[in-house]
Formats: C-alpha cells, sequence, structure tokens
C-alpha cells in the first residue's frame, strides 16, 4: 500500500488496495471466529492456573464531563518541584505576549469623509455611543453615525467656522457657536420631511464666540469671546459674566464633577478659573505659552490638563496653581486639543504635528501614538463615552476612529479568551522593566519628520540642560538656582 | 415731619448739656405717641402743624371723592419716608443736618426688653467720635473678594480628596460607577415583586396567610414571636446561663478528648490503656461483690469479643498492613515491634476467661489444642541458611515450651483461684508461695516433656552443623563483608549456647526457664521462642506488677499462625549485598577509563588559576645592558621588575569542592537584565519578589490566577460610563462613617 494511507486509494493501483482491505477483513472475521473459539476454553481452566492481572480503575466521575459543552477536566499537580523555572518560562511568555501585542497593534478602524473644510469641532452625544457631531471651517454641520460609519445629518449652522459645539445633557438638543457672533440651539432630530434646518433658537451676539460648554445637569452653559458669559436657556442675556483684563478667550470648560466650576484657555496665557455662584473669576495662572484648550478630569474633581503651544501638556491641580502636578512631553508641535477618558485614567491629545498621543494621566511620556501618512494636524479629538474608541477631526476634512488600546480584541470575549488576556497583560506589566521587554514594547514606528524633530528636540534640550549646568558651576553657589521642569513653565499666579 | 421735630430738639438737648437729655427725651416721645402738638420751640411747630394739615386735607379729598361712589383711579401715595417723596413737594425737612445716632437710638430707653448692658455699649459709641476709614480700592476688593470665593472652592473640592486616594489604591476599578448589582438578589426583594399569579398560588397564599405564616420575611411566626416574648427577662438569663455552662463544659470535653486523640505516642496510649484496664477491674471486682449479675453480663461481654476475635482475622498477621510490615520488618525495629504488638492484642483477646466453672473444660480443651500444634514450617523462608534468625533455632524447642506453659496456665488458673480468695496477704509471700507451687507441679509433669525437646535439639544441632560449616566457608570468600561475617559469628554463638542448655540436665533446664515461662504466660507464646527477644521481655516484665483478679494474659489458649518476621538482617541479605556488588563492580568496569572527579578537580583548578592575577614582567630589554635577538635580560632585572598583582577577593566556592561558581558576568545574559531599579519600587529585594512570585496557571490554582490576574480598569461593553457625581462622596462619607469605605464597586 502506498504511504499515502488507506483512505487515499489512487487510480492506478484501486484494486491491489481493495486486495488488501478485502484481506484485512478477513483476517479480522477469522480473529474473531479465533477467538470465539478459543474463549470457552480459556474459561475452563482451571482456577489455581489463572494469572491474576490487577487493572487500574478510576471513578468517571472524575475525569468525565458532564456535557461536551464542558471543559475538559486536567488534574493537576502544583508542586514547585515538578514545574521548575517559573521565571523564566513567564519571562518568555511575557517576551511572546509582547510581541504578539505589537503584531495585533493595529488602531485605526474607520474614516469618516464628507466635509468640504478642515473639521473644526466635535461633540459626543450625551446619551448614545454611536452619534457624533462634528462641525467644519465652512460652517457645516454634521452628524454621523458611528456604527456603520456613515453621515446621517448635514445642516449649514454658521457663516464662517463652526467654533464651538456642545450637546445638552438629555441629549435632544445641542448648542453651536460660530464666527457669525450667534449661539444656536438645535434639535437632534432631524426635521421631518418638509421641513427646514432651523434651529431652535438663536441668540444674537455682539462679539465672536470662540468656545461653548454645557452645564452637567443644569440648563446653564457658557461661552467665550472676548468675555466668558454664563447663560441660562431661557434667557436671551447673560446671566452673568467674568472678565479679567483684556483678552480673548479660546476655550472654556465646565468641571463635570462640581458641576459649578469652570476653567477658560485666554490668549494672555493664562488659565483662569471660575466658580459660577461668584461673580468674579477665582484665580488664574499665567504660563510662559498659551494653552489652547483644557479639560478636567471626569473622574477627579481637582485635576484639569491643559494643552499648551510649547509642545507640552499640563496636569493641574486646581488648588496648587503655582506648580502643575505633571508635565506630559512627547509632541514635537502646539497641542491642540485633549480629551480625558471616562475613567479618568488616561488623556488624549492632538497636535499639529499629526499625531495623537495617548498619555497617562500620571505619565510623563506618551503610551501611544497613533498616525497615517494622510491625516494632517489634528485639530478636535475626541475619547468616547464608553472608554473604547477615540475620535479624530483634522485639517484635512476627515474624521477619523481609533481604537483606544491598539491591540485590543473588539467585540465580546469569550471567557477563556478574556483571561488569556488578562493574564497576557499582567505579564506584560510584571515583566515590563525587561529591558527586551521594553524595547519591543515601547517600539513606535513613526513618520520621517516626526522623528527627526523628537531627536532635535531631545538635542536641544540637552544642550539647554548642559549650559544651565555650565553656568550653574561658573557662578557663586546658590545665585543660579535650580528650577525644576515643572517650575519652569509658570510664569504667575494672580490672585 | 414730627420725627424730626423731635429730633432736632434732641439734638439741641444734647449740646445745652449731656446731663438733661435722658431727663427730657423721654417727655417727647410721649408727646410724639400721644400727638399732642405742645412742643418746645415754636416755629419747628409751625412748620409741623402745615404739614400735618396738609396731609389730613388729603386725607379728607380722598374720602369725600369716595363717598361719591364714583371709583377714581389714586395716585398711589408711598407711606414709608423716603427722600423723593414727590417731585413738588421737595421740601425734605432738617436737609442740612445730619442724622446723629443718637437720633436712632432714641427709642432704647423706652425699649423695655433691652438689656443694660447693651444699653451702655449704645451710649459709648454715642461718644466715640472716630471716623470710618474710607473703603479699598476697587481692585483691591475684588481681589481679595476672589481670593476668599477661591478658598471657599478648593475647601468645597478638598472633599473629593478620600474618594480619588482610594480609587487610586483600588486593585480593580469598574466603570460605569453606578452599576446595578447582577446576581442573586435577596430572596426579600423577590418576594416583594412577586405576586401571587395562578390560582394554585393564590391558595398558597390565602393558606398562608389564614395561618399567619410568614410571607416576605421568613423568620418567625406570629405565634413564635408571641412565645418569645412572653418568656419573662429573669427566666431568660437563667436558661442562658445554664445554656452556656453547658456548652463550655461540653467544649472542654471535646476539646480534651481532641487533644488526647492527637496525641501520637504509643507510650501514652499505653498507659492510657492501662489505667483503663485497671479501672475496669477494680469496677469488676467491686461488682462482683455487689452486683453478681452485672459482673456475669461483664464476662459474657468478654467472651463475645473473644469470641469476634477468634473469627475474624483482624489481628492475624494476615492482613495487608501486617505483611507490609513483615516487609519492613527486616530492616526495621519499629515495623518488628508494631507486629509483635499486634500480636499481643490479638493474644489477649483471644485468652480464656479462666473461671472456676470451666476449668476443666478448658484443660481438655488446652491438650486437644496442643496436638494441633505443628511446627511452622511456613516460616522458613531463609532456606535453612540463617542461624541468626531465632524463629527457626528456637522452632522445634517452641513446641515443648508451648506445652509447658499450657500446663503451666491450667495450675495458674487453679492459683488465681486461690489467689482471688487471699487478697489481704502481701504480695511477697503470694509470689514466693506461688513458686513453690509451680515448681512441685512442674517437677511432676515434666517426665514426658524433656524427652521430647531433647530430640528436637539434637535433630536442630545436626543441621546446624552442617551449615555451620558451609558459612565459615562463605565467611572464608567474602572477607569483605564485615557484616556477613558479624552476622554468621553471632548466630554460631546462639547455636552454641542452645546445644549447651540442651545437654544440660533437666533441672537445671526447667529451673533457666522458669523465669522465661513466667514472662511467657505474661507476653504470649511469641515471645520466650527466641533467647534475644526474652531478655527484652523480662526486662520490660521485671517492672511490670502482677495482678490480682481475671488475669487475661496469665490464660493461654491457641497460638496463632504466625507470619515470619526475620528480626536481623538474615543471609539472604548479604546475597543481596553480593549483588549489589556485581553491580557495583559492573559498572566500575564499563567506565573503568572515566575518571570523572579528577577531571572536575582539575577543571576547577584550571578556573581558579584563570582567576588568579598574573604578575607583570615590565622589563625592557635593552636598558642598561646589551639588547637584540637571541639576548635576554638579566635574571636580576626580570626579578627587579617583575610586579605582582594584589591576590584577588576569595572566590565563592573556595570552601566547596565539587562546586565550580563561574563569576564572570555573561554578556548574553545581561542583556536581559534589568540594571536598574524601577521607579515605584524601593528596594531590590521587593522587585525580586515580584519577578519571583509566578502568575500562571501552571504554578498557582485557578482561583489564585483570577485574583492576581484581575484587570485594574474594568469597563461594560457598550455603556456610557457618567462622569463622577455628588453621590458618590456622600456615599464615601457613609462609608467612612460606617467603616466600610468604599467609593466604588469592586468586584467581590
Amino acid at each position: 500500500m502506498q504511504p499515502g494511507g488507506p483512505g487515499i486509494p489512487q487510480c492506478n493501483a484501486r484494486s491491489p488496495s481493495l486486495f488488501t482491505i478485502n484481506t484485512w477483513l478477513v483476517c479480522s472475521l477469522l480473529a474473531n471466529i479465533f477467538v470465539a473459539i478459543i474463549f470457552p476454553f480459556c474459561k475452563r481452566v482451571p482456577l489455581r492456573y489463572q494469572m491474576k492481572v490487577k487493572v487500574i480503575a478510576r471513578n468517571p466521575d472524575d475525569y468525565v464531563r458532564e456535557t461536551k459543552l464542558d471543559i475538559q477536566r486536567v488534574p493537576r499537580n502544583y508542586d514547585p518541584s515538578l514545574h521548575p523555572f517559573e521565571v523564566s518560562r513567564e519571562y518568555t511568555r511575557a517576551l511572546n505576549a509582547t510581541k504578539l501585542e505589537r503584531v495585533f497593534a493595529k488602531p485605526f478602524v474607520a474614516s469618516l469623509d464628507g466635509h468640504r473644510d478642515g473639521v473644526n469641532c466635535m461633540a459626543k452625544h450625551a446619551k448614545s455611543l454611536s452619534t457624533l457631531l462634528s462641525g467644519s471651517c465652512d460652517g457645516e454641520l454634521k452628524v454621523w453615525n458611528l456604527s456603520k460609519h456613515e453621515c446621517v445629518r448635514t445642516l449649514q449652522a454658521h457663516e464662517g467656522f463652526v467654533r464651538g459645539m456642545v450637546v445638552r445633557y438629555c441629549g435632544t438638543s445641542f448648542f453651536t457657536v460660530g464666527d457669525d457672533k450667534t449661539i444656536k440651539q438645535w434639535k437632534m432630530e432631524s426635521p421631518g420631511y418638509g421641513e427646514e434646518e432651523e434651529p431652535i433658537n438663536t441668540i444674537l451676539g455682539k462679539t465672536v464666540y470662540t468656545g461653548l460648554d454645557h452645564h452637567q445637569n443644569d440648563p446653564v452653559f457658557a461661552t467665550c469671546g472676548q468675555q466668558v458669559d454664563i447663560w441660562d436657556e431661557q434667557r436671551s442675556s447673560p446671566i452673568r459674566s467674568f472678565t479679567w483684563g483684556v483678552d480673548s478667550f479660546s476655550s472654556v470648560h465646565f468641571n463635570p464633577v462640581e458641576t459649578e466650576l469652570l476653567a477658560s484657555c485666554a490668549s494672555d496665557r493664562s488659565i483662569v478659573l471660575y466658580d459660577m455662584r461668584e461673580s468674579t473669576p477665582l484665580k488664574k495662572v499665567i504660563m510662559t505659552m498659551r494653552s489652547n484648550t483644557l479639560s478636567w478630569n471626569p473622574m477627579e474633581a481637582y485635576y484639569f490638563t491643559c494643552a499648551n503651544e510649547d509642545y507640552n501638556l499640563y496636569t493641574y491641580d486646581m488648588r496648587y496653581l503655582a506648580k502643575p502636578i505633571m508635565v506630559h512631553m512627547d509632541h514635537v508641535s502646539a497641542v491642540l486639543d485633549v480629551d480625558y477618558a471616562p475613567t479618568g485614567k488616561e488623556f488624549v491629545s492632538a497636535s499639529f504635528d499629526k499625531t495623537i498621543r495617548i498619555f497617562a494621566k500620571d505619565g510623563g511620556h506618551s503610551r501611544e501614538v497613533y498616525h497615517t501618512k494622510r491625516m494632517q494636524h489634528v485639530i478636535c479629538i475626541k475619547w468616547s463615552a464608553d472608554n473604547k474608541y477615540i475620535l479624530s477631526g483634522s485639517d484635512e476634512m476627515n474624521i477619523r476612529l481609533w481604537k483606544a488600546n491598539a491591540a485590543e480584541k473588539l467585540g465580546v470575549l469569550a471567557p477563556r479568551e478574556r483571561e488569556a488576556a488578562n493574564y497576557s497583560q499582567k505579564l506584560k506589566e510584571k515583566f515590563q522593566h525587561h529591558p527586551q521587554i521594553r524595547r519591543i514594547a515601547r517600539h513606535r514606528h513613526l513618520p520621517k519628520t516626526i522623528y527627526h524633530q523628537t531627536k532635535e528636540l531631545r538635542v536641544m534640550k540637552e544642550a539647554r540642560r548642559r549650559k544651565e549646568k555650565n553656568v550653574r558651576k561658573h557662578s557663586k553657589p546658590g545665585s543660579v538656582p535650580v528650577v525644576s521642569e515643572k517650575e519652569k513653565h509658570v510664569v504667575t499666579v494672580v490672585k | 415731619m414730627a420725627k424730626v421735630s423731635k429730633k432736632k430738639a434732641s439734638k439741641k438737648k444734647t449740646r445745652s448739656g449731656g446731663a438733661e437729655q435722658s431727663n427730657e427725651g423721654h417727655p417727647d416721645v410721649i408727646y410724639d405717641d400721644e400727638k399732642e402738638e405742645d412742643a418746645t420751640d415754636d416755629d419747628v411747630t409751625v412748620e409741623d402743624e402745615d404739614g400735618y394739615d396738609e396731609r389730613k386735607r388729603q386725607k379728607l379729598l380722598e374720602a369725600i371723592g369716595t363717598l361719591s361712589g364714583k371709583r377714581k383711579k389714586t395716585l398711589g401715595e408711598r407711606s414709608e419716608a423716603a427722600v423723593h417723596m414727590s417731585e413738588f413737594t421737595v421740601n425734605v425737612e432738617g436737609e442740612g443736618d445730619k442724622v446723629d445716632l443718637s437720633d436712632l437710638i432714641g427709642s432704647m430707653k423706652t425699649t423695655p426688653g433691652l438689656s443694660g448692658k447693651s444699653k451702655k455699649r449704645l451710649k459709648n459709641m454715642e461718644q466715640s467720635r472716630k471716623t470710618i476709614e474710607c473703603p479699598l480700592s476697587k481692585q483691591e476688593s475684588e481681589r481679595i473678594r476672589r481670593d476668599l470665593a477661591f478658598q471657599k472652592v478648593s475647601k468645597e473640592v478638598s472633599h473629593w480628596k478620600s474618594v480619588i486616594r482610594q480609587n487610586e489604591r483600588a486593585e480593580q476599578l469598574v466603570f460605569p460607577l453606578n452599576q446595578e448589582h447582577s446576581g442573586p438578589k435577596p430572596i426579600e426583594r423577590v418576594v416583594m415583586d412577586w405576586k401571587a399569579q395562578t390560582p394554585l398560588e393564590q391558595e398558597v397564599f390565602t393558606l398562608l396567610s389564614a395561618n399567619k405564616q410568614p410571607i416576605n420575611d421568613p423568620i418567625l411566626t406570629p405565634t413564635e414571636e408571641a412565645s418569645v416574648k412572653a418568656m419573662s427577662l429573669e427566666e431568660a438569663k437563667v436558661r442562658r446561663a445554664e445554656l452556656q455552662k453547658a456548652r463550655a463544659l461540653q467544649s472542654y470535653y471535646e476539646a480534651k478528648a481532641r487533644r488526647q486523640r492527637k496525641i501520637k505516642s504509643k507510650k501514652y496510649h499505653k498507659v492510657l490503656n492501662k489505667a483503663k484496664s485497671k479501672d475496669f477491674q477494680k469496677q469488676f471486682d467491686e461488682m462482683v461483690k455487689r452486683d453478681p449479675a452485672a459482673a456475669l453480663e461483664e464476662l459474657n461481654k468478654m467472651e463475645m469479643a473473644r469470641m469476634q476475635e477468634r473469627m475474624s482475622l483482624k489481628h492475624q498477621n494476615s492482613s495487608k498492613w501486617a505483611r507490609s510490615k513483615a516487609i519492613m520488618a527486616k530492616y526495621d525495629e519499629g515495623a518488628r515491634k508494631a507486629i509483635q504488638q499486634q500480636l499481643e492484642v490479638n493474644k489477649d483477646l483471644t485468652q480464656k476467661l479462666v473461671t472456676s466453672l470451666n476449668k476443666e473444660e478448658e484443660e481438655t480443651m488446652e491438650e486437644e489444642g496442643n496436638a494441633d500444634v505443628v511446627p511452622d514450617f511456613v516460616n522458613d523462608a531463609e532456606q535453612g541458611l540463617d542461624f541468626s534468625n531465632p524463629w527457626m533455632t528456637g522452632k522445634l524447642s517452641q513446641d515443648c515450651v508451648e506445652k509447658e506453659t499450657s500446663n503451666a496456665v491450667t495450675i495458674r488458673a487453679e492459683e488465681n483461684v486461690a489467689e482471688e480468695e487471699e487478697v489481704e496477704e502481701t504480695e511477697e509471700e503470694v509470689l514466693l508461695r506461688e513458686f513453690d507451687n509451680r515448681r512441685k507441679r512442674r517437677q511432676a509433669q515434666e517426665a514426658d516433656a524433656p524427652v521430647m525437646l531433647m530430640e528436637e535439639e539434637e535433630e536442630n544441632k545436626d543441621a546446624s552443623d552442617k551449615e555451620e560449616e558451609e558459612l565459615s566457608e562463605f565467611t572464608s570468600l567474602f572477607k569483605g563483608l564485615a557484616e556477613g561475617c558479624g552476622e554468621a559469628d553471632t548466630a554460631a554463638e546462639q547455636e552454641k549456647e542452645l546445644k549447651i542448655r540442651c545437654q544440660e540436665d533437666e533441672e537445671l533446664l526447667t529451673q533457666g526457664k522458669e523465669a522465661e515461662e513466667e514472662e511467657a504466660t505474661d507476653k504470649g507464646p511469641v515471645v520466650p521462642q527466641h533467647p534475644p527477644a526474652t531478655e527484652n521481655a523480662q526486662k520490660t516484665g521485671k517492672s511490670r506488677k502482677r495482678r490480682k483478679g481475671i488475669e487475661l494474659k496469665q490464660v493461654l489458649t491457641k497460638g496463632a499462625q504466625v507470619l515470619q518476621v526475620p528480626f536481623a538482617p538474615t543471609i539472604e541479605d548479604a546475597e543481596d549485598s553480593e549483588e549489589k556488588l556485581d553491580q557495583r563492580g559492573l559498572i566500575k568496569e564499563a567506565f573503568a577509563g572515566d575518571d570523572i572527579i579528577s577531571d572536575f578537580l582539575k577543571e576547577k583548578r584550571k578556573q581558579e588559576d584563570a582567576g588568579k592575577p598574573k604578575a607583570v614582567d615590565l622589563t625592557l630589554p635593552g636598558w642598561g645592558e646589551w639588547g637584540g635577538g637571541g639576548l635576554q635580560p638579566s635574571c636580576r632585572k626580570r626579578r627587579k621588575f617583575r610586579r605582582k598583582m594584589t591576590p584577588p577577593t576569595p572566590r565563592k566556592d573556595q570552601h566547596l569542592p565539587g562546586v565550580i561558581i563561574s563569576e564572570k558576568r555573561s554578556s548574553s545574559i545581561r542583556l536581559h537584565q534589568v540594571n536598574a531599579l524601577p521607579f515605584p519600587f524601593e528596594s531590590p529585594s521587593v522587585f525580586e519578589n515580584t519577578i519571583r512570585s509566578a502568575l500562571g496557571r501552571t504554578w498557582n490554582t485557578e482561583r489564585t490566577v483570577k485574583k492576581v490576574t484581575k484587570p485594574k480598569v474594568v469597563t461594560k461593553l457598550g455603556a456610557i460610563i457618567e462622569p463622577m457625581t455628588r453621590e458618590e462622596l456622600v456615599k464615601d462619607k457613609n462609608g467612612a462613617s460606617a467603616g466600610t469605605s468604599s467609593s466604588v464597586k469592586r468586584k467581590p
């Protein structure tokens, strides 16, 4: 017979193979008969000549599973001497897990195109995860269905830029501000057949509004332009206006936890804190460069992070503004937008350098960087409310959908799959300090320009550090104090 | 108007004299109240009157107007005193005058509720003439306001500190925060929601409610509750105390029993058992006197136990355990003892109770039993080679000994009866008499026994002689095996002793054996068969006291079939060792060429040498002497410029002859090693510990793995995570007050 096995009879050699099968059958039959003949005799063998055979008997309850859906029970012996080299074995596993993570790291999910100008602002829906609103630089506003990757509604909201956009906490309507000095309130539902696309309410202001945010659970919203205004939804004039010197403000944000507090970024390089209940602002901190926007931590009441023009992000404790608690560095150009994850553990930043970076809230450097060839300056960024996705709007008119964890498997995981994922995650954490694993885990491909710019910045920084060191060395001790990186960027705190 | 005038008046008064003011201010007020026009100053009153009249007139006109019936739209008049009363009547009296504090507090004297203290304070204030500081500039005041507001807010915000801390420390956070607890709900809630729908359910419920059974909270029925209430407090207390006491006692007893059961010492248990049996015997004795019926019952019980023992193989040597022990007994002293003990137990249990009633029967029975006793040839597994085995040597003599003992037992039984009668006698006397008796009886019976003994011994002697010769040959062959030799020697000696004994006259023999036999009655038939064992037995036996009453052990019944238990390494053992030696020799032969040890030592020496720093020769050829090809620098110079290096630190394997520890760093391994302590760790040992503990299911149980690999953040798929709300803060506060602070849901 052919070595291919009895299951694959070949065409030209059919008859011999059949023959062999037949002979085999005959043999087995004969054997059966033989056994049948012999066996009765065997039975009559006197007792004393019978060999005693000991059989190992096992209780089937110990190893037979109840249904076929159950997992086969595997008895284990946890004696450590039977499982030696645990550290090296786990190290190998960790290394493999890290490598696989890099293999499966494919963060880009989808691109939503349709805008005819750069995307200037975005807003998450308060109640629906699959809805996203985006406003572009030509005043157009689009409502997207994220699960279908399609635009469900388009409307011309403003003349000129749509500067700010926010969805009311109930999710039934949203507000927009634009360059045409108006605040408009729109219904979330698209108008019926034959109805015209019209705002529910329009407020004509005196100056251009540059930012907008809504209170967490009251019908109150705040705008900023030349001053910060607090509006009641029912009134056409602000219920309160805050000014402090002559500035123009770029953004205003309500604190989601302590809902009466606000913070705004002004063009005089300052960040100003307000309390809605007070008639005056609370405090402001002036930094070396302007902050573009800021984001409050949704789980920790007194922390906020601001995106600065000096390529860094700064996390502040609002009670102690003299020094940020953390400086987040890695971008190589101005940071334009920042948004916290809903868990408050991480935040994502969008930069003029065409990348998106994800930082841990207490990490000085980013854990992840996202970029594509076609993505230009990223203007706005949002972290989805289920902590799974990141949405970025950029100059080249596209909105991109990314995974928040690049290597994570989407969708429902089977229990064993989840356990395996948890285990490999823990292994990675355990061995994260080992050089080989760290090297692989940290490895990211970067666009050439960014790679070189990073290098350049590093050299510059090193040079500055060296110079400072030299100055200190050659001057009177104590006359050139050591200023920490955190302190360097704060000019003053104004009461 | 009137008020103003009064003020004026009072002011003038104060100007004229402060002392009179209080006296005269009082009537003023009264005037005011009574609307009297008796004033001190004339022109003022005139003006006053004019104004008063004006108002009166107005009112009158209004009243007339209303009388006409036609409703006119009236111009509302402000009733309160204000600066702008009317645009046309701008005649505010006393415009140039300042309002003084004394004007305002003029009514103070009349107010009855005011305390004297505050009156005094107000008076002092009146007299002080300090100016108020001018208000702050707008900027400054705003700054202060801002500062205050900020402080307030930061204080408010700081309440979150504990929540944030906890969430940072939490091993696992589950988002969204306010999830409904999934899983089984408390039965009460489920039942509350549930309503009887089907007729059957309704019927059940009606039954339950009719019988006042609990439906929602199934703890106590109303009747039960009532009964609970009915018990008075004192009663309950007393009852509770009793119960407590009982429980405590029970628990003590249990604890004691548990403790005793746990004690592994055999000696302890032996002592305990002995004490118990003693007690039992005492009781039995008393019982015999007091309650013969009960004593008979006890006896029956014992008889029953004996029967059971005889029927069962429980303490025979046939059990699995005994067989395994028998195998082990070759090497293990403990196993040997264990077997012996088991046999003793058997003996004890199978001993027949000797009472005066069945004495005769027993004797006959014994005779028959003796006839049954045959030499135990099953035991000779050693092929008659071993002399060291006392089982073999004593085999033939055993029978007669048994006979003797059995005879002795019958006598003893009689004695026992006698002894029972003479309990009061001193022990010594008893002993002596017993001795005498025994001797007499034995001499009478010994006529047949020694003959048998002699024959057997002779047989034994012949066999042993041959064996001895063989043995000597063996010993000459394997001189190296010290063990075998020793055994053979001892065996030979024993044999000789036996022979001597055989040749001694009966008298002597019997006398020598007397002691043994005495012990034999105690120890059972196994022990006296081998001299070395009997010595032990004698030692123990001496310590033993003779017992009165029913001496179970003095009664001998048929000996149990004894499994062969070798008592010392035998010649077979020697053969084994020979085989082993062969094996070893074989291996040695096979690896004759390899000298691993010396190779290893050489290797180590080499490594040590390599690690030693070499002396450096710094001689430069040609300096101070001729140089060139074929010329060596002089010896003196070489010695001079030879630099010895400092000796290296001692090697780690310095004192370990069988180990080589390489102290070189391997660059290939270094690539994978952590070279600096990572951030959150404070000491290398902590870090190493975290690395050392394995996480996987190969090393840990399923539960541990689950616990260890728990992810830090868990989110629900497709759920919106809302920002933290103030309820969390409240919850945290409540939790902190209750002692279980948990701001965030954690997985159980």
